[in-house]
């Protein structure tokens, strides 16, 4: 890339708000996905038996429904990201290289 | 410390490894040798016809991989949706599928902890490097973490990483699938193994990437529709009540295992070794460089999202599978669950009356039997094919990422220092391939007897704290230099090995010494640290002409990470 084509891009509005915007999502995805993933195995850790318990008169126990409910909730956030970063991020990045030509 | 962290280690190191098949599952009951069964005659009908099939494929692919980027990605020809059944495929190893299934027979609830573990790596993964891997890479993730710094000294590191993974896990394929090979399909250990290296040289030798991703496709595909059948095949049987799954599965249970189904058990109880195989698990998936290598099979950085996306919902998917193909097996493979349901008697196990969950061929092969009493012979041939197919895909991808680091960073860029011609290059990659192919058969015959059940644990604790760490802060921080991450590389490397070395599953497993000084199941949590700690420290530290360099190429690299303004094209066919 050359020097002026990199300075032009940078100081392109829609530079600073794609980056800006596609960095805090991203790091708001990742940090909730983490944070899900880690309570449930401080949970397991600490507190085994709150997954333990049963569901009302089932044998069924509470920690089943919450680890699909994890399984179910990674799919639904990277298509969450998906959704967005191929519409929003990716109509920005398109005119910015046009702007850039 | 208790019993509970100490199985939970054998766990942890048994189902990473394919020690699925072996004699390996230290978790698990007493596995024995793997004996030889009869000669299956529908598995390998079957497996002779997935052969056939992906030869041909093979020969489609060899005529269209000519350029050194057909031989590494595909030309860059590959769709998002293509691309995401393959990495579900390169995912669900036989080692995830018997595993964890068999884990699931075993303890029930815990199972379900490790495929979480496995599967919450994926949005991570997305939302952090996948789309900057795309923008940035050609071949290889050291494309990606070498991209600013200085060629030599970061490509070595990296392919060091890079092949260090490959290799562990690969032999702990081989042998898991030797194993398992002779136990299903009657045949001897090493002609297993020979043929798992000749026919994964051949797809990938020939074929490139092409033909290792159809073939993980077809795989995938015939390993998805399998495990679906079985499942429904359980609910079926228990009138589609999972309340019924579960009340049969406890009732059986009873006194007969030592831990709650239903709950927790005693997998993990530390906390620092929740969180340790909670990382090692999550970013060793980050780092496995035949899993980076798929990104850049497809066209742009949407594509490459897009893969991660119906990867994630495949993988998710499939692991709701094992967990009722697991408790399936609790109850279908019990003579007292068959009784319940009002099925016929048949028996699965060593010996009902010592020990009514030791299973024949031990308890990876829960969903083997699993087949056989809810689909009969073929059915059982059929998922005995599809466990074969699952191997030989698996090898494939990973020699071919092997072959990679060596043609393209260690050939190509180190040695000759990017003067080698693409002829050259492809020369040296198929060589690379065939060379590692031999390797991996002769390394899977002399480990048959040894306890290889660390091995995928270190693969994925190296991929933690080397591979993942360099190419995490080369796409982020801009005063990243070379000594910052070749020292910091290192270091990670280190420690993971020294420590993983004085854990229980090398210390006691392999080498038979009392009390591992080192009390976890993995070493991530200590070797990340060591790993970032070291390239931060050591960057900081570096003030050469080439760090002041270095710093400046962030902003080129950045922006071309972000807008993927100059990223490698497709080259279409």
């Amino acid at each position: 890339m050359k020097p002026d084509i990199l300075i032009k891009i940078e100081q392109n509005p829609k530079y600073q708000q794609l980056v800006k915007s596609r960095t805090r999502f991203a790091m708001i995805l990742s940090l909730i996905m983490i944070a899900v993933y880690f309570a449930f195995i401080l949970l397991v850790a600490f507190a085994p038996g709150v997954l333990g318990t049963p569901i009302g008169d089932s044998v069924i126990t509470v920690g089943i429904p919450v680890g699909i409910f994890i399984i179910l909730f990674a799919f639904a956030l990277t298509g969450v990201y998906v959704a967005r970063a191929n519409t929003e991020f990716d109509r920005l990045t398109r005119q910015i290289v046009e702007e850039t030509k | 410390m208790g019993r509970g962290i100490q199985w939970g280690a054998a766990a942890a190191a048994g189902v990473l490894g394919l020690a699925v098949a072996g004699g390996a599952l230290a978790a698990g009951a007493d596995l024995g040798d793997a004996e030889q069964q009869a000669t299956n005659w529908e598995a390998i009908i079957m497996f002779l016809v997935f052969v056939g099939a992906t030869m041909g494929i093979t020969y489609w692919a060899a005529k269209r991989t000519k350029s050194a980027a057909d031989f590494y990605s595909a030309g860059g020809g590959i769709t998002g949706f293509q691309n995401g059944v393959a990495i579900a495929g390169d995912y669900m190893s036989a080692a995830s599928f018997l595993g964890i299934s068999g884990l699931v027979f075993l303890y029930g609830y815990d199972g379900l902890i490790f495929s979480m573990g496995f599967l919450v790596g994926w949005p991570v993964i997305l939302f952090l490097i996948a789309e900057r891997l795309r923008n940035l890479g050609k071949y290889t993730f050291a494309d990606v973490a070498c991209y600013r710094l200085q060629q030599k000294p970061t490509r070595s590191l990296a392919a060091t990483g890079g092949l260090a993974t490959v290799i562990f896990y690969l032999i702990a394929q081989m042998v898991g699938s030797g194993k398992l090979i002779q136990l299903l399909f009657g045949l001897p250990y090493w002609i297993a193994v020979v043929i798992i290296g000749a026919l994964m040289i051949m797809y990938v030798t020939f074929g490139g990437m092409l033909a290792t991703t159809w073939v993980q496709i077809i795989k995938a595909v015939l390993l998805l529709s399998g495990a679906t059948f079985m499942a429904l095949a359980v609910l079926y049987l228990v009138g589609f009540s999972f309340e019924s799954l579960f009340q049969t599965a406890v009732d059986v249970s009873e006194g007969v295992r030592a831990t709650d189904i239903m709950a927790p058990g005693g997998l993990i109880q530390s906390p620092i070794d929740a969180i340790s195989v909670g990382l090692a698990l999550m970013f060793g998936t980050a780092g496995l460089p035949h899993i980076l290598m798929r990104f850049f099979t497809v066209k742009d950085a949407a594509q490459a999202r897009k893969s991660v996306f119906y990867a994630t919902g495949f993988i998710g998917y499939f692991y709701i599978l094992t967990f009722i193909i697991g408790f399936g097996a609790i109850v279908l493979l019990s003579p007292s669950g068959l009784e319940n349901l009002g099925l016929n008697a048949a028996n699965f196990l060593v010996n009902a009356d010592e020990n009514p969950t030791a299973l024949i061929g031990g308890n990876n092969m829960a969903a083997i039997h699993l087949s056989n009493a809810v689909g009969g012979s073929l059915f059982l041939g059929f998922i005995s094919a599809v466990a074969f197919a699952t191997i030989l895909a698996v090898v494939s991808g990973l020699t071919l990422a092997g072959a990679s680091a060596i043609s393209h960073d260690l050939y190509a860029t180190v040695l000759r220092k990017g003067q080698a011609t693409e002829a050259e290059e492809i020369r040296v990659s198929r060589i690379a391939t065939i060379s590692l192919g031999i390797i991996a058969i002769i390394l899977g015959i002399a480990f048959e007897n040894q306890n290889v059940a660390f091995m995928v644990m270190l693969a994925f604790t190296i991929a933690a704290s080397c591979n993942f760490p360099v190419l995490l802060v080369s796409m982020y921080w801009s005063k990243m230099t070379t000594r910052g991450a070749v020292l910091g590389g290192y270091l990670g490397l280190a420690v993971a090995v020294v420590l993983m070395i004085f854990s229980g599953s090398i210390w006691t497993d392999v080498m038979g010494l009392e009390n591992p000084p080192f009390p976890y199941a993995s070493p991530a949590l200590f070797s990340m640290i060591a790993a970032f700690g070291g390239i931060w420290l050591f960057s900081l530290m570096d003030g050469s002409e080439a760090a002041r360099r270095e710093h400046k190429l962030f902003e080129e690299q950045y922006v071309r990470s972000q807008t993927g303004i100059g990223a490698h094209q497709a080259s279409v066919h």
